[in-house]
């Protein structure tokens, strides 16, 4: 069984819809660890060296936001400014993440076909996604396919929450191929590369 | 009764009015208490006054004053200067005593007489030189404190002076002078060894006592908490020293001195030296009349040019040696000029010594009022030396060069008035950033407990103009008001602001209305007593009522900030004298701006997406988005 540390960061959950219904979803799912980052740290007042034990005490580091600004939310930036820190995430002495696993779990409120050189955003979701990626590289982590749900002002939730607990299950389970999982360019609720059994 | 008050009238009102106008036209209270002397002699002759006897008594200003050096040497502070302390004021007293005493030979004086004419002339005036020095900006320059070095030696040296000084005595002293040293002694009938060690008991005394049995005693009267009784203890102590070191026929100079320097890092120091120093300041102004009075004003009319040319002959001299050690030492340019022409005056002391000197029968009594006059003359040529550094020597060297911005970020310290459970926080936090706290407070117990942990605190009412004096108020870069009395914090922000312009004042309010008080005053740096408590209060409570914590947060937040700035606006139309409710403008802003907040809180607290008042994270709706994909078309 793998250990999973769910972090999930939003301003403001209570006008949230995706990502509250994740939330909700993720909480009910047993042995993974789900946080709140806002409500843990309401004031910005990170405890680096906590949160840095917390982080080691997992193999896989599911970061569960809304994109802003093709980026996440400030707390959730603070976080991985304070937290994966020199000599602890990378540098000298820096590997203590190595051989983990990222997967992001984003929203985007613009629709799939908005991503690529046709769509007004321009370019592809994962390449707005490309310094986390490299964070998760430079820390010797494997970067999964990110967990997406396009189009978020429109539509039922519950399905995509109910595919978060999915993923996080099979991810707690080592239910899930790894493999496809990293290969894929993005992961939706119908398309998890889960094994059978 | 009027043979006492006439002449104390007299001059109380002399000095009254001559200080002023001396200060006026740049002259120091020195010249101006001489003056006053001077206009006052004719008077006093007439009424049979015994100038001499005033002068006896006036003395004991100097006792009072080396007692407060003492207070103001730190042992650190000294040691920092220990260099230019031993090397420029040494050299300046040995160098200028040598050279004048050498001169007063050469001109037929026996050479005890000579040496005592060197050093009445050596010293030079720490009144006139450091007051113009400060008003002129200047004591932060290089001369400036090369100066002031040399003033400080010097006036420690006029201890060793006045103990050395009767050694140098040709004729036996005569008791029936009215000399009133002499009058009661505990080493009369004792031997040479007897008086050596009762003397050294004496000290002992001293220096024990002042360590170890007057804090007690004076936090026993700090209880009281009346503070004329805490100046008549203060006063006691410094007579009952002098008292002391005569009967054991030491100078009860030197003796208030030890005291002062066994007393510099008490916490009762600031307390002692405000109290002390008014009484200084007295005595020390009638001492100054005595000896302008007894100015012979004949003798310079008699040999004008004679006294000229001696006083010339002085100021040149002095500003020779002082010259030379610029040159020695490296203070350069206009930097030694100013150094050797402020010091080129003889000094105050001067008139101590000379007084002691005659009273001990060491100097002939022909020779005394021509240095009297020589000391009095060279002092009142002092504005013209510093006028002639303005007009002639500066120019020189600052032809066109603009002058350098003063360095402001000099680690200035911090004042903290009152260090209960507010200031105590504040300066817990200044001293672990690093800087440099002085807290006064008015409970005995509390600074007992501060000094074993090492905090620089020192008892008194910090609402004292002269005490926030003694602790640095000139140097300080900010005050921190904390202390319980309301109206007397408003009163000291007043005052501070009105007198000391360039300190930031940060003041604690205990409610709305002292806000608005203290904005009043002038302070710009207002801190709530219970705000910041009761906002966090108000956070828990939401949060506890279920409320996202980040959401408790901002509304916190926000609350703070329009709490904020609706007190900025009320600060303006509140008036002390009509309560706020019968106060019509103020009734009807204050109301406005609560349904404002009220209805912008309802908005704000909702978090991320929502349309409200500050669209914090609002997200795009429907409408942004389909107009987004109609131009991807």
């Amino acid at each position: 069984m793998a250990r999973i540390l769910h972090i999930f960061a939003h301003p403001g959950l209570a006008s949230s819809r995706i990502n509250a219904a994740m939330w909700g979803a993720a909480r009910r799912v047993r042995d993974v660890t789900s946080v709140d980052l806002y409500a843990e740290n309401p004031r910005y007042e990170i405890d680096v060296k906590a949160q840095q034990d917390r982080l080691e005490a997992h193999d896989v580091l599911v970061m569960q936001f809304p994109i802003f600004w093709y980026s996440c939310p400030a707390l959730m930036k603070e976080w991985i400014d304070l937290v994966l820190s020199r000599g602890f995430a990378y540098g000298v002495g820096g590997d203590r993440l190595a051989g983990r696993t990222m997967l992001l779990a984003v929203s985007t409120s613009a629709p799939a076909e908005a991503f690529g050189p046709e769509g007004y955003q321009n370019f592809p979701l994962r390449t707005f996604l490309t310094p986390f990626e490299q964070t998760a590289r430079l820390a010797g982590m494997r970067f999964a396919a990110p967990y997406v749900r396009h189009d978020a002002l429109h539509g039922d939730p519950a399905d995509h929450a109910r595919g978060f607990a999915t993923l996080l299950a099979g991810l707690r389970d080592e239910n899930l191929d790894m493999d496809r999982a990293t290969a894929a360019d993005a992961l939706f609720h119908d398309t998890l590369p889960l094994r059978k059994g | 009764m009027t043979e006492f008050l006439l002449p104390a009238f007299l001059f109380l009102l002399a000095g009254v009015i001559s200080v002023p106008i001396a200060s006026r036209l740049g002259l120091g209270s020195v010249l101006g208490y001489l003056i006053a002397g001077i206009v006052l002699s004719p008077v006093l002759t007439l009424l049979g006054v015994d100038v001499i006897q005033v002068q006896h008594f006036a003395e004991f200003g100097v006792v009072m004053m080396l007692f407060l050096v003492g207070l103001e040497l730190e042992p650190k502070l000294l040691w920092a200067m220990r260099m230019r302390l031993l090397g420029l004021g040494g050299l300046q007293v040995g160098l200028t005593t040598a050279l004048i005493a050498a001169a007063a030979y050469a001109l037929g004086s026996i050479w005890q007489v000579a040496l005592a004419i060197g050093l009445i002339f050596a010293l030079s005036s720490t009144a006139i030189v450091l007051q113009t020095l400060n008003e002129k900006g200047l004591m932060k320059s290089d001369g400036g404190q090369a100066g002031f070095s040399v003033l400080l030696f010097q006036d420690i040296a006029v201890i060793p002076m006045l103990a050395l000084l009767p050694l140098l005595a040709t004729q036996h002293v005569t008791h029936e002078g009215g000399d009133a040293h002499a009058s009661l002694s505990l080493v009369d009938g004792l031997n040479g060894w007897q008086t050596g060690l009762a003397t050294l008991a004496a000290i002992g005394m001293v220096v024990a006592g002042g360590m170890y049995l007057t804090r007690p005693a004076f936090r026993f009267i700090a209880h009281a908490n009346l503070r004329e009784v805490f100046i008549a203890a203060a006063l006691a102590f410094v007579i009952g020293i002098a008292l002391l070191m005569t009967l054991v026929g030491l100078s009860p100079a030197l003796g208030t001195f030890l005291a002062g320097v066994v007393l510099a890092n008490s916490e009762y120091r600031h307390e002692l030296e405000s109290d002390i120093d008014p009484f200084r300041g007295l005595l020390l102004g009638l001492f100054f009349m005595t000896v302008g009075a007894g100015i012979d004003f004949g003798l310079l009319a008699a040999q004008p040019l004679t006294i000229a040319a001696l006083t010339l002959g002085v100021i040149a001299l002095k500003a020779g040696v002082l010259l030379f050690l610029a040159w020695v030492f490296g203070v350069r340019d206009e930097q030694g000029w100013l150094f050797g022409m402020s010091l080129a005056q003889a000094g105050e002391f001067g008139f101590v010594l000379i007084s002691f000197a005659t009273a001990g029968a060491i100097l002939p009594d022909d020779i005394a009022p021509r240095l009297t006059l020589i000391v009095t003359l060279s002092m009142m040529l002092t504005p013209g030396l510093f006028i002639l550094y303005d007009r002639v020597v500066l120019p020189r060297y600052h032809a066109a060069e603009p002058r350098a911005a003063d360095d402001i970020d000099q680690p200035g310290h911090v004042i903290i008035a009152g260090h209960g459970r507010f200031g105590g926080v504040v300066n817990r936090m200044l001293l672990s950033s690093g800087h440099e706290t002085t807290v006064l407070d008015h409970s005995s117990n509390q600074l007992e407990a501060l000094r074993a942990f090492g905090v620089r605190a020192f008892y008194g009412d910090a609402t004292r103009p002269d005490l926030l004096h003694a602790a640095g108020i000139e140097n300080a870069r900010l005050l921190v008001v904390a202390i319980d009395d309301r109206n007397r914090a408003t009163e000291m922000v007043r005052h501070v602001v009105k007198h000391h312009p360039h300190i930031h004042v940060v003041a604690r309010a205990l409610d709305r209305s002292h806000v608005y008080e203290l904005w009043g005053a002038g302070c710009r740096d207002i801190i709530r007593d219970t705000f910041d408590s009761a906002v966090r209060a108000g956070r828990s409570t939401l949060e506890a009522l279920g409320m996202h914590p980040f959401e408790a947060e901002r509304t916190a937040r926000t609350f703070v900030n329009q709490n904020r700035r609706s007190m900025r606006e009320l600060a303006d139309l509140y008036d002390p004298e009509v309560p706020n409710h019968r106060n019509a403008p103020y009734r009807d802003r204050a109301r406005a701006l609560m349904d404002e907040q009220t209805e912008e809180l309802r908005s704000r607290g909702r978090g991320a997406h929502h349309e409200g008042a500050d669209g914090a994270w609002a997200r795009p709706t429907l409408r942004d988005q389909e107009a987004a994909l109609r131009k991807q078309e």
